[in-house]
């Protein structure tokens, strides 16, 4: 066992920090550029921790062939949907690169769905025809997470694969980022890594909200390392809420937004709870069995019936496919519809209940074309990106964003670490996050306990709907967490699967982040897009501009300004 | 309704011993919907582990419950004493968490 002082100690050309849809991407093309040692870290299992193994369906690219859709016009649509708030750039890459990235993966036998010769593909609501294309129903994220792992493999030693080691602070020296710290979750341990390149690829915070849809790793920690490390953040107050998550009754083997691909391929309709209609009551058009209601209007639509005390008993709206024939239901989901039937649901018969759920962020770590960040050294890829989405994400971009930018930044991080002078990693400057790693409290604490006092904070106040009193509300209650949390960790250091101790550096990481979303979400006095606010209900075309923070060395929060759109 | 769960308790080398813990839940809910809301309300030490939380997708939730392997995020909660153990075949970590990573993604 290694003492107090001798920190385990990594080194690569570039590390990437998360293994997910963007991390493998990038560590793959970094490779194929011609790092020779690429270093693949998760905090979790290697393509499993994260929201790309969780994936449904729908991948947007443009890939029809010739003539019948182009990556332009995916383009319009996704800026559309970012309500002129996306940087046009980063959006063409996602659509360009997405499509070129959606064909490697079918060469590296992803198994794209066919229709005759060509690629099966389902329209998506926002898309202006059906681009959108599939493994099967609920495996497109298992099967795109073995392929990219399998590929990780085939490029050999070039790339060293790690779990279970969570990244909790960048080493910063001279402004540039020169690798970073990590507890390593199996046996409690530090341990330092240095790096020529870092590219942070922890995708999105879904985590801050009690109730989520990704997995418990999604604490939003690439925001707050980067932040930290002095990058800027863009756009932090658009979190999408996934209108129709699972609500009740409790639905377990399945993951809650998994009535997205029954809509797509049998409409069904939503209902309040009397049974009635009520999208054209909130500016939806009667569906008519038709999936054809964007996010935002669903959401907003679901989340007003019910405070208008129409909601489901459980708050929320019945999605109903009663009225669709047996035999339509087994042909399109057969082995799904007997595992509801454990669950005991039978879709001939019950409704089921849902309401919006926290999914995804549109905003996170600024960069430019290449994928790096403000600072040297540092790029980020996939869900941690912000910008390229603007005020709302189409469905199905989010995937081919994670390969875009994770290929992008794989190529660029290859090239940053093949040229001279890059600095080497310096022990010294790691110190005081090695500190903290081996720190105790003085006093016990429950953080499991906070982590969930911080998403009821979250859903109750920084929600799709928001007011100045709720947000100034979250803001107090956030500073009191932040106290109650103190600068040392509970516990003692080296003590295996330690979640106390984890959930504290998590903690320290989400609680910024909260800060960063309410920060973006009082500001915004307009409503747009996934942000709404009751007390500025209306667009507001003098809010057309991007809100990003940075946090100056040493300050508790990070200051807020506004930066016009990208050209 | 009330489950009582008898969880094996600490690391490698430490001699074997359960604890119960009482625990009310709703017809439906998975063990580890328990075994996080233990974390919350009666013991944060406890040492299992998961990602995915509902969607079987991560595997990392693997442990016995009476003797036989399950996922914990779809095995039911019911009424009744529940013996849950770590995996057998694996080297344990703490509590109900062990060593799953494949060999060539651990650290040394
Ligand atoms: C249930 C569900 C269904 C979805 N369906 C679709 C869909 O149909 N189409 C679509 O386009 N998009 C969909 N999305 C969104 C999409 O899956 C994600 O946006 C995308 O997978 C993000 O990829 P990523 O690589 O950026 O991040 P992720 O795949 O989330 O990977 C991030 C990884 O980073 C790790 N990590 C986090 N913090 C740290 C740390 N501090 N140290 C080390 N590792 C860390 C995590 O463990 C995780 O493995 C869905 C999301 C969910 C949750
Ligand atoms: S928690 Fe992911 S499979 Fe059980």
């Amino acid at each position: 066992m290694l003492s107090r002082k001798e920190v385990a100690h990594l080194q690569a050309d570039v590390l990437v920090i998360g293994a997910g849809g963007a991390g493998m991407y990038a560590a793959i093309e970094a490779a194929r550029r011609g790092a020779a040692s690429v270093l693949l870290v998760d905090r979790s299992l290697i393509g499993r921790g994260g929201a790309t193994v969780m994936t449904q369906m729908t991948v947007a690219a443009a890939v029809a062939p010739d003539g019948e859709d182009h990556w332009r016009y995916h383009l319009a649509d996704t800026l559309t949907a970012g309500r002129g708030l996306s940087d046009p750039k980063l959006a063409a890459l996602l659509c360009e690169v997405g499509a070129e990235c959606i064909l490697e993966m079918d060469a590296w036998k992803v198994g794209w769905a066919r229709d005759g010769d060509r690629f099966a593909a389902v329209q998506a609501p926002g898309h202006d025809r059906a681009r959108c294309v599939y493994v099967d129903f609920l495996s497109t994220g298992p099967a795109v997470s073995r392929t990219l792992r399998a590929q990780v493999q085939r490029v050999g030693p070039a790339i060293r694969r790690i779990g279970e080691i969570a990244v909790t602070d960048l080493v910063v020296q001279d402004g540039a980022v020169t690798g970073a710290t990590a507890l390593h979750v199996a046996s409690g341990q530090a341990l330092t890594i240095g790096a020529a390149a870092t590219i942070i690829a922890t995708g999105g915070l879904t985590r801050l909200y009690g109730r989520n849809s990704a997995s418990a790793n999604m604490s939003g920690d690439g925001y707050a390392l980067a932040l930290r490390a002095g990058a800027t953040l863009v756009d932090m107050e658009f979190v999408q809420f996934f209108p129709i998550g699972h609500l009740a009754p409790r639905l377990i083997g399945m993951d809650p937004i998994m009535w997205d691909p029954f809509r797509y391929k049998l409409g069904g309709r939503l209902l309040n709870g009397a049974m009635e209609e009520f999208l054209p009551r909130w500016g939806g058009d009667a569906e008519n069995g038709k999936y054809s209601t964007t996010r935002d209007l669903a959401t907003y639509a679901i989340t007003k019936e019910a405070e208008a005390g129409r909601g489901s008993p459980s708050g929320g709206a019945w999605l109903s496919f009663t009225h669709v024939p047996e035999a339509e239901l087994r042909g399109a989901f057969g082995p799904v519809i007997d595992r509801l039937a454990r669950n005991g649901i039978d879709l001939t018969r019950d409704a089921i209940e849902v309401s919006p759920i926290a999914h995804y962020h549109m905003g996170g770590v600024r960069v430019d074309a290449a994928m790096r960040t403000d600072v040297p050294g540092l790029l980020a890829a996939g869900e941690a990106v912000g910008g390229a989405n603007g005020a709302n994400r189409l469905s199905g971009n989010a995937i081919t964003e994670a390969f875009a930018f994770g290929r992008i930044a794989g190529a660029e991080a290859a090239r940053i670490a093949a040229a001279a002078g890059t600095r080497a990693f310096n022990a010294a400057a790691a110190a005081p996050a090695l500190e903290r790693l081996h720190a105790t409290a003085a006093r016990g604490m429950n953080t499991a306990a906070m982590v969930e006092r911080l998403q009821r904070v979250m859903s109750a106040d920084v929600g799709p709907f928001r007011t100045v009193t709720g947000l100034a509300r979250a803001s107090v209650a956030l500073e009191a967490l932040r106290d109650e949390l103190g600068d040392a960790p509970p516990g003692v250091p080296g003590t295996p699967q330690d979640l106390t101790r984890l959930d504290w550096f998590d903690l320290r990481q989400m609680i910024l982040v909260a800060e960063a979303v309410v920060q973006g979400a009082t500001a915004r006095t307009e409503s747009r897009g996934s942000h709404q606010r009751e007390d500025f209900p209306e667009q507001d075309a003098s809010w057309q501009v991007n809100q990003i923070l940075q946090l100056a060395k040493d300050a508790a929060r990070p200051d807020l300004s506004r930066v016009a759109v990208a050209a | 309704m009330i489950a009582r769960l008898l969880i094996r308790r600490g690391g490698a080398g430490e001699a074997p011993r359960h604890e119960a813990f009482e625990i009310g839940f709703e017809p439906g809910e998975s063990i580890l919907d328990a075994l996080r809301r233990l974390r919350v309300s009666q013991d944060p030490t406890l040492a299992f582990r998961y990602a995915c939380i509902n969607a079987n997708a991560c595997k990392e939730c693997m442990m016995l419950l009476d003797g036989k392997v399950i996922y914990a995020c779809t095995a039911r909660l019911e009424a009744r004493e529940m013996r849950l153990d770590p995996l057998p075949n694996k080297p344990l970590l703490r509590d109900l968490a062990t060593v799953i990573a494949p060999p060539d993604e651990r650290l040394g």
